[in-house]
């Protein structure tokens, strides 16, 4: 399968962007004087009302502890929880909800399998392969994990345009490899992954997948089961819901050889002082009191993009996406970093003369939220030999006015600085 | 004062674009490393202190950086040629008290020194303040001798 792709067919009914904008309180804010362009969505997205009344109706009517107490608010907040990992797995297309496991977030998720799959799986002389832009929580973890056990690091590179070649990717993928992590779209560069082609070549070495969908799950629709992964992560903050809950998708043949990661309460079965037996997962992985209120918000956030359509959300921001490029082409000294033929709505670039930090700084001026710097992503950033750039990053709620103002603010930045 | 126009004073979108005494010096008796983990700035201090006088007799900077950063570090390399080193420890301080507590200290009403009020503009920008603050913090470690990397931290 090629990656996902995004010329997806016209919407069915018309996308109405002023009326989903009209969903999202903070986006009446007004910064330095100026309407709020909030173009920042691969680092947090904005919430929709009905995510901010999730959390509030949870915490107004239906707070206590899950899976303890007998009385009917502490069955109806099971309820909520169970029903957003529910939610959770029809999104992701999982087999069973069992697969579902709530974390802080991606970062958390990546940590477990880390830790978990480690431990029980990878020795001194195997080898982790991951690409040349993965973010620092897909990066670092795995370092923790060789420092442990031993085994070695590589990295499959990606090209000037941002993509992974596969054919170096074929011949680093090999019998000693027994994980192989990836995005599956890159935070810095916007490049969708080839992650069917990914996955067959470390499938067909007997090696585990991971995808990192932090920054996908709220762009492109994932079928965990077409993806055939074995395990899926991502963040509830940046798929329009709240922050401190993420998610774990471990495919079921996992779920009994991997061991517990951390210790405590909701992760046990009984606690005797000479033994202790686990819960079967997910519970087994959710030691201690989840994020209630998190998952509460995170059922809101996924039913107000299924509602909205994920095809008709990747076709609006694949416009604006298109729409930005060909004007930041008309602008002079502008470099855009990352130019792959997949691509999700991220905009990396470096103005000639100007650094990216001073660039952020001038566009917040005008009310413009972009982010400068690495984007946590520091061998991407060395990979094209620049010391960061600046990010823009489109959502659903973005509109070509907005693309307008920021372009226009961009034009005026390099004015300032080199006239 | 618009706080854009402030932040970005002609001097220092001037210092910026040409930024002065840049370059390395080899031999060098002081040489110090600056680096902010957070955005990336890098700033490489060599100064030459005379032996007896302990005067600064050469500075030279190199690295990469914001305008911020750069016309910061450009700024501070005039400013402190033919200066006791004692008297760089001075204006270390009042150059913090300048970006970091939004004070003008008696020290920059000096003439020799005026120059560097264009970075008072920083301290309505807390982002920036590391940005501002990374080369002389590294010149207090080339001062002190610190041999190993340091960070840019707006407590210097």
């Amino acid at each position: 399968m090629n990656a996902p792709p995004l010329r997806t067919p016209p919407p069915p009914s018309g996308y109405d962007v002023d009326r989903v904008r009209e969903d999202f309180p903070i986006l009446r804010t007004r910064v330095h004087g100026h309407p709020l362009v909030y173009l920042d969505n691969a680092a947090t997205t904005q919430k929709p009302q009905s995510v901010i009344d999730a959390l509030v109706r949870y915490y107004t009517e239906e707070n206590a502890n899950v899976h303890r107490g007998v009385y009917q608010l502490s069955a109806l907040a099971t309820e909520r929880y169970e029903e957003a990992r529910e939610a959770v797995r029809t999104y992701l297309h999982a087999q069973t909800s069992n697969e579902i496991v709530f974390l802080r977030g991606a970062t958390e998720a990546i940590n477990l399998v880390a830790n978990s799959f480690g431990q029980a799986f990878v020795r001194a002389g195997d080898e982790i392969v991951l690409t040349e832009i993965e973010h620092h929580s897909n990066i670092v973890p795995w370092q923790m994990l060789c420092a442990r056990s031993g085994a070695r690091l590589r990295i499959i590179p990606v090209d000037e345009t941002g993509e992974i070649n596969l054919k170096q990717a074929a011949e680093i993928i090999g019998p000693k490899t027994r994980m192989v992590a990836f995005s599956h779209v890159s935070n810095a560069l916007g490049t969708i992954l080839p992650v069917a082609e990914l996955t067959s070549l470390a499938h067909a070495q007997g090696a585990a997948v991971l995808i990192d969908g932090a920054q996908a799950a709220s762009h492109i629709a994932v079928d965990v089961r077409r993806l055939a992964c074995d395990f899926y992560v991502c963040s509830g903050h940046k798929m329009y819901g709240p922050t401190g809950i993420g998610v774990l998708y471990a495919r079921e043949r996992w779920l009994e050889d991997l061991p517990p990661w951390q210790g405590g309460g909701d992760m046990i079965e009984t606690v005797h002082f000479d033994k202790t037996t686990y819960a079967s997962a997910p519970a087994k992985f959710e030691a201690g009191t989840p994020n209630i209120a998190g998952a509460c918000g995170l059922t809101a956030a996924l039913r107000y993009l299924q509602t909205l359509g994920l095809s008709r959300i990747a076709h609006h921001e694949h416009d604006l996406l298109e729409y930005a490029t060909a004007r930041m082409r008309e602008l002079e000294g502008v470099r855009i970093i990352g130019q792959s033929t997949h691509k999700a709505a991220v905009l990396s670039f470096v103005v000639e003369g100007v650094h990216p930090h001073d660039v952020g700084t001038l566009l917040d001026q005008d009310g413009i939220a972009v982010r400068a710097g690495h984007h946590c992503a520091m061998p991407t950033i060395e990979r094209y030999r620049v010391p960061a750039t600046v990010r823009a990053s489109f959502g659903l709620y973005n509109t070509h006015e907005e693309v307008n103002r920021f372009i226009e603010a961009l034009a005026r930045v390099r004015e300032m600085f080199l006239t | 004062m618009n706080p854009m126009l402030s932040l970005y004073q002609e001097i220092i979108l001037d210092h910026n674009r040409h930024p002065r005494n840049f370059g390395h010096l080899d031999p060098c008796t002081h040489k110090a490393q600056g680096f902010n983990p957070l955005c990336g700035d890098k700033v490489l201090l060599t100064l030459n202190v005379g032996d007896e006088d302990k005067q600064i007799l050469e500075i030279a900077f190199e690295g990469t950086g914001c305008a911020i950063s750069v016309a910061s570090a450009s700024l501070m390399t005039e400013a402190l040629r033919n200066l006791p080193v004692e008297d760089a420890r001075g204006l270390i301080e009042a150059v913090h008290d300048l970006i970091v507590e939004g004070t003008v200290p008696e020290l920059l009403e000096e003439e020799r020194y005026a120059r560097l009020k264009a970075l008072a503009g920083v301290h309505e920008f807390p982002a920036r303040v590391k940005c501002a603050t990374l080369a002389w913090q590294t010149l207090r470690a080339a001062l002190d001798r610190k041999t190993q990397e340091i960070s840019s931290d707006p407590r210097f």
